[in-house]
């Protein structure tokens, strides 16, 4: 049992990527990442929400009625975003400037729905709580892989912390200017998919075309 | 009215939801296979935007900004924290009820959008639309002006992304980047080549 959780835990990371195999929560995996720290409080974000939204609706899978499910897993899923977005402003207001909408868009992130739908409806809540932090720190190792090549490339620095002087400042370092605009996280992205593909090449999808290779005669 | 117009210019280009903002990227990713579909989804996109952005317009400025209760006696409640939930509320059950009417008055529109519709609710493009209008303050007929234009930009955008992509579909790529990788490119290609928009000033 315990082994099954921790591979719970484990396969959303890189086996089983919400963002670069299933798809899933890309719209604010692209618009946070030009800082890391910005990134972080997202991720924790994501993570929690993701967990706990998991565990109360498998709470109350058995007593929701099948037609109002979606409505029903908005309302909880949108609570609890509600008490993240709170928390923020209250502890942590500079940051949740920054965030402005994407906080609230968490609500849509197709992460949280989808774990919802596809395994908390169907599990009990322990399992359905750890399978959601799973696909939350799935979701953040993008992130935070983005965010890294992002701040550091972009403005030299990580977590705010400057590790390259940059020449504005009278260092070496010319920062490029690309990466703190928003194209440069599709980029990013893209690549991050090829290294794991390349890395796992069993997630490769099909060709719909091939090329094939005449013999001449 | 010009503010108007130079609104829509700007929430069509140079601040598109899709590339600018990465709003709707799931759906956007997902369903730009073919032009045919993804024009569909842009159009119901829109329309779903047109009437949900200023009906949340209304819903903040009557129900839940401060002092917004005022016409029924409660002068000093701030009911903005219950924002999140009201719009996306306000959202699901536009789209419910849009679907109904849909069914009932205009089948053929039906029939070709009904697959679509269900899936806007969860469309961050159409709950970052709301919530745009609500961090910028935009009054009634700016935010009906904000939603079809915004909406229509999505749509401009999905419906491009779909044509190159229908394309791509023959080229050799390497293994690793085919399908998604070589999408989230394309994507970027074409939200710098938005960008070239940002100058356009009216």
């Amino acid at each position: 049992m315990a082994q099954k959780r921790r591979e719970m835990l484990i396969d959303p990371l890189v086996d089983n990527n919400p963002i670069t195999l299933q798809v899933l929560g890309l719209c604010s995996a692209l618009a946070v990442t030009s800082s890391l720290q910005v990134a972080f409080v997202m991720t924790v974000a994501v993570t929690l929400v993701t967990g706990f939204s998991s565990m109360f609706i498998s709470m109350i899978r058995n007593q929701i009625p099948g037609s109002i499910r979606i409505i029903v897993q908005m309302v909880i899923i949108a609570s609890l975003v509600i008490l993240v977005d709170q928390m923020l402003k209250a502890y942590a207001f500079e940051i949740s400037k920054t965030l402005s909408v994407f906080v609230g868009l968490i609500i849509t992130n197709c992460i949280v729905m989808g774990r919802a739908e596809a395994f908390a409806m169907k599990n009990p809540p322990i399992d359905s709580f750890i399978d959601g932090i799973g696909n939350g720190l799935g979701y953040g190792l993008i992130l935070m892989l983005v965010g890294f090549v992002r701040e550091l490339f972009g403005s030299g620095s990580l977590f705010g912390v400057t590790i390259l002087e940059t020449v504005n400042n009278g260092g070496w370092y010319v920062p490029n200017g690309l990466l703190l605009l928003p194209p440069s996280a599709f980029f990013i992205i893209g690549l991050i998919i090829w290294a794991f593909r390349a890395w796992k090449p069993e997630q490769v999808e099909e060709r719909e075309y091939k090329i094939q290779v005449v013999e001449a005669h | 009215m010009e503010g108007l117009l130079s609104l829509a210019v700007k929430a069509i280009f140079v601040e598109n939801l899709a590339l600018s903002f990465f709003l709707g990227m799931c759906t956007f990713i997902a369903v730009s296979k073919k032009i045919s579909t993804a024009i569909g989804l842009g159009i119901s996109v829109m329309i779903v935007q047109a009437i949900t952005v200023p009906a949340n317009n209304l819903i903040l400025n009557y129900l839940l900004a401060p002092g917004a209760l005022a016409w029924a006696g409660f002068p000093d409640v701030d009911l903005t924290f219950l924002g999140l939930i009201s719009y996306i509320g306000v959202i699901a059950a536009l789209v419910q009820i849009l679907e109904m009417v849909l069914d009932k008055y205009f089948p053929p529109l039906y029939n070709a959008l009904g697959v679509f519709l269900p899936l806007i609710t969860v469309n961050c493009a159409i709950l970052g639309g709301s919530l745009f209008m609500v961090e910028r303050g935009y009054d009634f007929s700016e935010s009906v002006t904000y939603g079809l234009s915004s909406g229509f930009g999505w749509a401009l955008a999905i419906t491009a992304m779909a044509g190159v992509r229908e394309k791509l579909k023959y080229s050799d790529i390497p293994d690793g980047l085919q399908g998604l990788g070589i999408t989230f490119i394309t994507a970027g290609l074409m939200a710098m080549a938005f960008m070239s928009f940002s100058g356009v000033k009216l």
